[in-house]
C-alpha cells in the first residue's frame, strides 16, 4: 500500500491488555490546571521504568467540568489494578493535591471504583469532612491556600496499551515534522494519550538485551546508524525513525487514532521526505490485539 | 393504568395509622383488597373504603386528595413508588422512608422524614417541629435523600441527622440543626435560637445571618469549591433552590459547636 509515495508496510502493532482511568483536575485557570496535570503526569511514559503510562488527554471548558472550572483530563494506564490505583493515589497526593487551586474529580463513572481523594483525605488530619451530593462522595480537605476538594473514587476500566506506528523519514527534521503532524491530529482524538514525551519516542524498543539484567533494549534493526552492522530493516535512504505509541480504551479508539496520524504523516508525502510507515510487534506472541496498518488505512 | 386514588370522605374525628397504605405494601393487592385494609383511628379499625372513596388501580402512584391534618404516618417505609398528598398530611409523613418520592402539596405535622433513609420529599407547606429528626431516644436521624419545604419548619429541623439534604424555602425554628452528625441542611429564609446546637460535623448553609452560639467560631470569610457542585445538584428540583442566581460559592464560615466535636460549619452567604 502507498499513500502520496508514503509506503504502508504489511504489518501490524502488537498492543497489550492494561488497566485505565481518568481523572479531572481544574483550578482557577487553565494555567494552573495544566501545570497540575503535567506534574502528575510526568515522568509516566513507559510501564518499563514509570510504573504507569500517563498523559494528558484534552483541556476541558467550563462547562465541561463538575465545579465549573478550567479543567485538564488526564488519563494513567497501567499492568494492573493495583498498580494502578497506587500510581493513581501517588501522583494525586505529591502532584494535584500540592498544586495551587487545583480540585479533583473523577473521569470515568463506570467501572471499578479506586480511590482518587479517599486516602488523600487524611491529609486533612481530622479537618477534613466529605459531602455526598447525587451518590458522589467529595473529600474537603483543608489546605494553606483553602480547600482541596477531591472526588473520593474515579472508576478502573479495562484498556488496551502498546499501539504503535513508526515514521520512517529521510531526515531527522522531516521525522519529527511528520509525528509533531500526527500528534496534533491525533490529540483530538478521546479515550487515547500518547504517552511519551511531546507523544513522541525516539528509542523505540525491542524485548530483551545481550545484558541480562535488562527487559527491553534499543530496537537495533530500526537504528540508521546501524544499518551496516545489524539485521536492518532500514534501506539506504532512511535517517531517522520515530514512534509513536498509543494507550486507548478500547481497540476502536486506538484505530481510529492510529488512523488519523497515518494520514496526517501521509499528507506530508513523500515529498516532504517520508518514506515508510511501518509498526512495532513482537511475532504476535506478546500481545492479543493487533493493529495491522494496511486494514487501518484501507 | 389510572394512579390509585383515595379521596377522604370527611374529617376524620381521630387521628389515622396510613402505615399500611405504602406502595410497596399494596402491590400485590386487588383493590378490593385495599378497600378491606383496616387502618387505627383510636381505639378502633376503620375500612379504607369507609374512610375513602376509591379510584384507579395503580398502587405505585398513590394520590390521597382532601387529604387532612389527623392523617398519621403516611408513606411509613416507603420502598418505591410515588405518593402525592393533595392536602395537609399529619405527623410522622416519610417516617424511615427507604425509596421513592412523596409530595405534599399543604402543610404536614411533626416529624416529617423522621429517620428517612432515601428518596424524596416535597412538602409544599410548612413542616412541624422535627423534620428529618431521630425518633425520641433514638440517635440516629435522617441518614439519605433529599427534603424539600417550600414553606417554614419548625423547631429541631435535622436533629441527630447523619446524611442527605434538607433544603428549606422558608424559615427554620429553634434548634436547627441540633445534635447533626452530619448532612446538609440549606435554609433560604431566617433561622432561630441555637442553631447547630450541640452538633457534631454537617454544614449548615444559610442565606441570611443568624443569631449564633458563643459555642460557634469565625473562620472567617472563604470560596468553597463543593458548593457549585452542591447547588448544581439541586437544579432538578422544582424550587427556589434549582435558580441559578439563587447560588453562591462565597461564605463566612463558623465552625462549630466546639461544646461538642467542632467539627461541623454554618456557612453564611456574603
Amino acid at each position: 500500500m502507498i499513500i502520496n509515495g508514503v509506503t504502508i508496510d504489511a504489518t501490524f502493532a502488537e498492543a497489550f491488555p492494561m488497566k485505565a482511568t481518568r481523572a479531572i483536575i481544574t483550578a482557577q485557570n487553565e494555567k494552573w490546571a495544566m501545570i497540575s496535570a503535567q506534574a502528575m503526569t510526568g515522568f509516566a511514559t513507559s510501564v518499563i521504568a514509570c510504573g504507569c503510562e500517563g498523559a494528558i488527554e484534552r483541556v476541558l471548558e467550563p462547562s465541561e467540568t463538575p465545579d465549573g472550572r478550567p479543567g485538564v483530563a488526564v488519563m494513567i494506564f497501567a499492568m494492573g489494578g493495583k498498580g494502578l490505583a497506587k500510581q493513581l493515589e501517588t501522583r494525586a497526593g505529591q502532584c494535584v493535591l500540592t498544586s495551587p487551586t487545583s480540585a479533583l474529580f473523577a473521569g470515568i463513572d463506570g467501572g471499578i471504583r479506586i480511590p482518587l481523594g479517599k486516602n488523600l483525605r487524611y491529609f486533612g488530619d481530622g479537618f477534613q469532612s466529605s459531602k455526598l451530593i447525587s451518590g458522589k462522595r467529595y473529600w474537603r480537605i483543608p489546605v494553606m491556600d483553602g480547600e482541596f476538594l477531591a472526588e473520593a473514587t474515579t472508576g478502573q476500566v479495562d484498556a488496551i496499551g502498546g499501539g504503535n506506528f513508526l515514521v520512517l523519514a529521510k531526515s531527522q527534521p522531516q521525522a519529527l515534522a511528520a509525528c509533531e503532524a500526527a500528534i496534533e491530529e491525533m490529540r483530538k482524538i478521546p479515550n487515547v494519550i500518547m504517552p511519551f514525551p511531546g507523544g513522541v519516542v525516539r528509542s523505540g524498543s525491542k524485548v530483551g538485551s545481550k545484558y541480562k539484567t535488562l527487559g527491553a533494549s534499543t530496537n537495533d534493526a530500526f537504528c540508521p546508524t546501524l544499518k551496516g552492522a545489524t539485521r536492518t530493516d532500514l534501506s539506504p535512504e532512511i535517517e531517522s525513525v520515530m514512534e509513536i505509541v498509543i494507550d486507548g480504551l478500547t481497540k476502536e479508539d486506538i484505530d481510529k487514532a492510529m488512523r488519523v496520524g497515518i494520514q496526517a504523516v501521509c499528507d506530508l508525502g513523500a515529498e516532504n521526505g517520508i518514506k515508510r510507515i511501518s509498526a512495532g510487534n513482537y511475532g504476535g506472541k506478546l500481545g492479543p490485539f493487533h493493529f495491522h496498518l494496511q486494514e487501518i488505512m484501507a | 393504568m389510572k394512579a390509585l386514588t383515595l379521596t377522604l370522605k370527611n374529617s376524620p374525628e381521630q387521628r389515622i395509622d396510613m402505615s399500611p397504605l405504602a406502595c410497596q405494601l399494596l402491590k400485590a393487592l386487588a383493590i378490593e383488597d385495599i378497600a378491606a385494609i383496616t387502618l387505627q383511628s383510636g381505639k378502633r379499625k376503620l375500612r379504607v373504603d369507609e374512610l375513602f372513596t376509591i379510584e384507579g388501580s395503580d398502587s405505585q402512584q398513590l394520590i390521597i386528595k382532601n387529604s387532612h391534618e389527623k392523617l398519621d404516618f403516611i408513606g411509613k417505609d416507603l420502598d418505591g413508588g410515588s405518593i402525592s398528598v393533595v392536602g395537609n398530611a399529619g405527623a410522622y409523613l416519610a417516617m424511615g422512608m427507604k425509596a421513592g418520592d412523596i409530595k405534599v402539596s399543604g402543610n404536614a405535622g411533626l416529624y416529617a422524614a423522621c429517620e428517612m433513609k432515601k428518596g424524596y420529599l416535597e412538602i409544599s407547606g410548612n413542616a412541624g417541629d422535627f423534620l428529618g429528626a431521630a425518633l425520641p431516644g433514638n440517635k440516629m436521624g435522617m441518614k439519605g435523600g433529599t427534603i424539600l419545604v417550600k414553606g417554614n419548619v419548625g423547631q429541631r429541623a435535622g436533629d441527630h441527622m447523619r446524611r442527605g439534604n434538607i433544603l428549606i424555602e422558608g424559615n427554620a425554628g429553634d434548634y436547627c440543626g441540633s445534635r447533626m452528625t452530619a448532612g446538609t441542611i440549606a435554609v433560604m429564609g431566617q433561622t432561630g435560637r441555637y442553631l447547630g446546637y450541640a452538633m457534631r460535623r454537617g454544614t449548615l448553609l444559610l442565606w441570611n445571618q443568624p443569631q449564633l452560639s458563643a459555642s460557634f467560631n469565625d473562620c472567617g470569610a472563604h470560596t468553597l469549591a463543593f458548593l457549585p457542585i452542591l447547588f448544581a445538584s439541586f437544579r432538578t428540583l422544582n424550587s427556589r433552590f434549582a435558580d441559578v442566581t439563587q447560588s453562591f460559592n462565597r461564605v463566612q464560615r463558623y465552625a462549630g459547636d466546639m461544646s461538642e466535636m467542632g467539627r461541623g460549619e454554618v456557612l453564611v452567604k456574603i
